[in-house]
């Protein structure tokens, strides 16, 4: 039944992109059928999982607010930020190897919360919409990030004329999977090295499942999120909720970069990847604000990013992917809320069922 | 004088699931008259109003006015037909001005463009001619609310209508206010303007309508002229003359005092109205102190202020000997505070979630429902299934979400919630209301046997008899302040209903 939302909506998408297919010219099934076969190798696996670990981190920061009523369009602005303040940090320190990782893991996090954390002060202070302001802060970090990597982060090499930060040390670098994979036997493709962050991530979503349905912190953060009133009579204080639901989500968006800045570019550059965080909020609609779903959710958007790269070498307009991926999105909100009416009304005939069988009992 | 009845409601039914809101009721207003309707919440005023006002369509009966039948589809057929509705809550835009605000959805206008010049004027004509004065250029944000409700009418007015109606609109006002307001409702009569008058402040009734409707449960008891009653006999048609007499019962009332409360005042945070002024009083142990008053006299305040969700201008609050004056509503319901909501679907549950989740919320800090940071899975859904079989909550299960229950059900689960819980002291507001009579049963039987085993409960209720017939202390409260103590084995309904609206002091 919890599939049958998502699953749905996919199918929806694909028939929608279908049409706009046959509408320019092209055989749908040709497009669909070269996407498939060129993911299905190894090397695509890799990339598509190396692609999915950013997007699963920026999910879980999108997905937690949510989870409290909060919604952080800032993850874009909290993760480039966190990137380049981390960059610069873990270029300038020297520690050894494990303790040099968590460092610009916590950097990162840091920086993350402190800008997600304007928002959180702006809301329970000034009473300033998150959207509103988190929206302005991604249009300021993009500029500060400019202008800190131009005028002090920036790392002159002779003869290069790339903007970027000092390289970091190697023991800043987070291993590749590679060597695991050789050692369980599925000797790893050429190309792409599988990225060591997943591990950080497959732990963060174990804690983010831990905290927001096994502890009372997140019973609280969920309450809040459907129903402040009742959460507030409850004895939570609703300002100290928005401050630390906020600052949670920015910890969380400060570790997007970390994956590709620690196991593949070393380095702050312009051409770090962007956009992150803005897929990260379809990617936690797709996956319902579980990490499970949004596991599986990060995984399509990489499959369908990867997959896309074939479309331009077959002359289909790669343009079809991102109509897939906003169709799916769209549908996927319609398709839970029709799902979820389903299941209530069930729930509602088996209540009343119950109710009838007792007081049948009771005469 | 015309012979024809301005608007005339003529055997209006209306049912809502499991209760007759309005039955074969009849209301005659004439041309120019200010006609009040006065009943108990809940009598079916506030759905009669709606009918007249096309929010909602009746099951049965017919309105006329001025002789022809007319049928409401929505507000905006009523409007188009001359009738107006000013709400107990304004609808005002705090950031525009006066004019805007009236303007808004009915602008005069050439063209594309707003024309202002005009609607100024037309607005000038209106307050001049009705004696309500009013700046057009000041915001909406700034004006006092005596001055907000002047901006209602207006808008009413301002879009051709000849039939107002005025939900409670004194529920709001200060005494000088509400002398403003008689004022310009007298000179809209004389204008020639009908005014249906929603209220249940008796002394106000007489002294502004030329007629009076009283409704009861649904059903319209008496039409009068204010000459033939006084505010004694007005209350008993309100209250109902088959009255149950409160049962007599022993006493459980013990030495301790659980909670004690002096001096307490909450000042409104937008305008100078004290919401709670000195309000004093102290509930032993086994004791049941009943609050009666016409809502919005400053129970929601109280309650709130006893949880700790609002900062108190003044005044103690001790539990068990305490001072939980400053306390956060977290520490307060550790300390023993349990508290059933006086709106269930609002305050008191999440309801996507399962019951177990619901049975938690309150008491999420302590056994069974945590160890720590942790939830204590196993032991919420103890608790929970013990919650649905020793309150005969009807339900599949803990996993069940709380949607899927009955209003009825729903509330014993509460119930049962915070009895469960242990408390010291309970406050139950509106504990049966808009239940079926079953579970209004149980419920009162849960509230009497836990004041055998020695709580302490604040109720604070509409439900005249439920207030008598349970209470141990009785007090009123009007205004924001407690105005008698009552005992409720000599007391009878009229007699609250007469101290409720300030009959009596």
């Amino acid at each position: 039944m919890s599939l049958l939302a998502p699953v749905g909506a996919l199918i929806f998408s694909l028939l929608v992109a279908s049409i706009a297919l046959v509408l320019v010219g092209f055989n749908p099934l040709t497009a669909f059928a070269e996407m498939g076969k060129f993911a299905w190798s190894a090397a695509s696996l890799v990339s598509i999982s190396n692609r999915a670990v950013p997007l699963f981190m920026s999910g879980l920061a999108v997905a937690i607010g949510f989870k409290m009523g909060l919604f952080n369009i800032g993850v874009e602005g909290q993760y480039l930020l966190a990137a380049v303040f981390a960059a610069y940090f873990g270029a300038i320190v020297n520690l050894p190897p494990v303790l040099h990782v968590l460092f610009i893991i916590l950097v990162a996090m840091i920086v993350g919360a402190l800008w997600s954390g304007i928002a959180g002060i702006l809301k329970v202070t000034r009473g300033v919409h998150e959207v509103i302001a988190t929206i302005m802060l991604n249009a300021i970090a993009v500029g500060l990030v400019a202008w800190l990597l131009a005028n002090f982060f920036r790392k002159v090499d002779p003869g290069d004329l790339n903007i970027k930060t000092a390289e970091l040390p190697h023991s800043a670098w987070f291993p590749s999977l590679n060597p695991l994979l050789n050692t369980i036997g599925i000797p790893p493709p050429p190309g792409p090295t599988m990225q060591g962050f997943m591990l950080v991530a497959i732990v963060f979503g174990i804690v983010f499942y831990l905290l927001v349905w096994r502890s009372r912190y997140g019973f609280e953060l969920r309450a809040s999120g459907i129903n402040p009133d009742a959460a507030r009579m409850s004895g939570v204080e609703p300002s100290g909720m928005v401050m630390q639901t906020m600052l949670l989500s920015g910890a969380l968006a400060g570790l997007v970069g970390l994956s590709p800045l620690l196991g593949y570019f070393h380095r702050y550059t312009q051409d770090f990847p962007s956009g992150l965080g803005f897929t990260g909020i379809a990617v936690a609609l797709l996956g319902r604000n579980h990490p499970v779903g949004i596991f599986l959710g990060a995984l399509l958007f990489g499959f369908m990013d990867r997959s896309a790269l074939i479309l331009d070498l077959k002359g289909i307009p790669r343009e079809i992917v991102t109509i897939i991926q906003g169709v799916v999105v769209l549908a996927v909100v319609v398709a839970y809320e029709v799902v979820t009416r389903m299941i209530q009304r069930q729930e509602v005939a088996a209540a009343a069922e119950a109710a009838k069988s007792d007081a049948e009992e009771v005469a | 004088m015309p012979d024809a009845p301005a608007v005339e409601l003529s055997n209006i039914t209306k049912r809502f699931p499991g209760v007759v809101a309005n039955d074969q009721v009849n209301l005659r207003v004439m041309p120019a008259e200010i006609h009040a309707v006065v009943g108990e919440n809940g009598a079916g005023k506030s759905t009669l109003m709606k009918i007249l006002y096309g929010m909602q369509a009746p099951d049965e009966g017919e309105i006329t006015m001025a002789g022809q039948e007319v049928r409401f589809r929505s507000p905006r057929d009523a409007i188009n037909a001359g009738i107006g509705m000013v709400h107990q809550h304004f609808m005002l835009a705090d950031q525009l001005t006066v004019l805007e605000n009236i303007i808004l959805g009915s602008e005069p206008h050439i063209g594309m463009r707003i024309d202002f010049q005009r609607a100024k004027q037309k607005l000038g004509e209106l307050s001049q001619a009705y004696g309500l004065a009013v700046d057009p250029d000041a915001l909406v944000e700034d004006l006092s609310v005596g001055e907000r409700q002047r901006v209602e009418i207006l808008k009413v007015l301002f879009r051709g209508a000849r039939i107002l109606i005025l939900d409670e609109p004194t529920a709001v006002l200060v005494p000088q206010e509400v002398d403003e307001l008689f004022a310009s409702m007298r000179e809209l009569a004389g204008e020639g303007v009908t005014i249906i008058f929603i209220s249940h402040k008796l002394d106000e009734v007489l002294s502004i309508a030329d007629v009076i409707t009283v409704i009861r449960q649904g059903r319209t008891i008496s039409t009068v002229s204010p000459d033939e009653v006084d505010a004694q006999k007005l209350a008993e048609m309100m209250v109902g003359s088959e009255l149950p007499t409160p049962e007599t019962r022993e006493s459980t009332v013990g030495e301790r005092v659980l909670l004690r409360v002096e001096g307490l005042s909450v000042r409104s945070q937008d305008s100078d109205r004290m919401l709670l002024d000195d309000v004093s009083f102290t509930i032993r142990e086994g004791e049941i102190v009943g609050i009666a008053g016409v809502e919005g006299n400053g129970q929601a305040t109280l309650i709130d202020a006893l949880m700790g969700l609002l900062p108190l201008d003044e005044g103690l609050i001790e539990l068990a000997d305490k001072d939980m004056s400053r306390q956060s509503t977290r520490e307060l319901r550790e300390a023993g505070l349990g508290l059933i909501p006086e709106d269930r679907h609002r305050q008191a549950l999440l309801l996507p979630e399962p019951l177990w989740e619901n049975a938690m919320l309150g008491h999420q800090t302590v056994s069974p429902f945590s160890r720590g940071f942790w939830i204590d899975r196993k032991g919420a859904h103890r608790r929970t299934d013990e919650i649905i079989r020793v309150y005969g909550v009807m339900a599949p299960g803990a996993d069940t979400p709380a949607i899927a229950l009955s209003g009825g059900n729903q509330q014993k689960f509460i119930v049962g919630r915070e009895m469960l819980a242990d408390p010291l002291v309970l406050i139950a507001a509106q504990p049966t209301r808009g239940i079926d009579v079953g579970a209004q049963a149980a419920v009162w039987d849960q509230l009497r046997s836990a004041r055998a085993a020695g709580l302490a409960v604040l109720l604070v209720s509409a439900d005249l008899e439920e207030l008598i017939g349970l209470s141990d202390t009785l007090w009123v409260i009007l205004r924001g302040r407690l105005v008698a103590r009552l005992d409720p084995a000599t007391t009878t309904p009229e007699e609250l209903g007469s101290y409720m609206t300030g009959v009596r002091t």
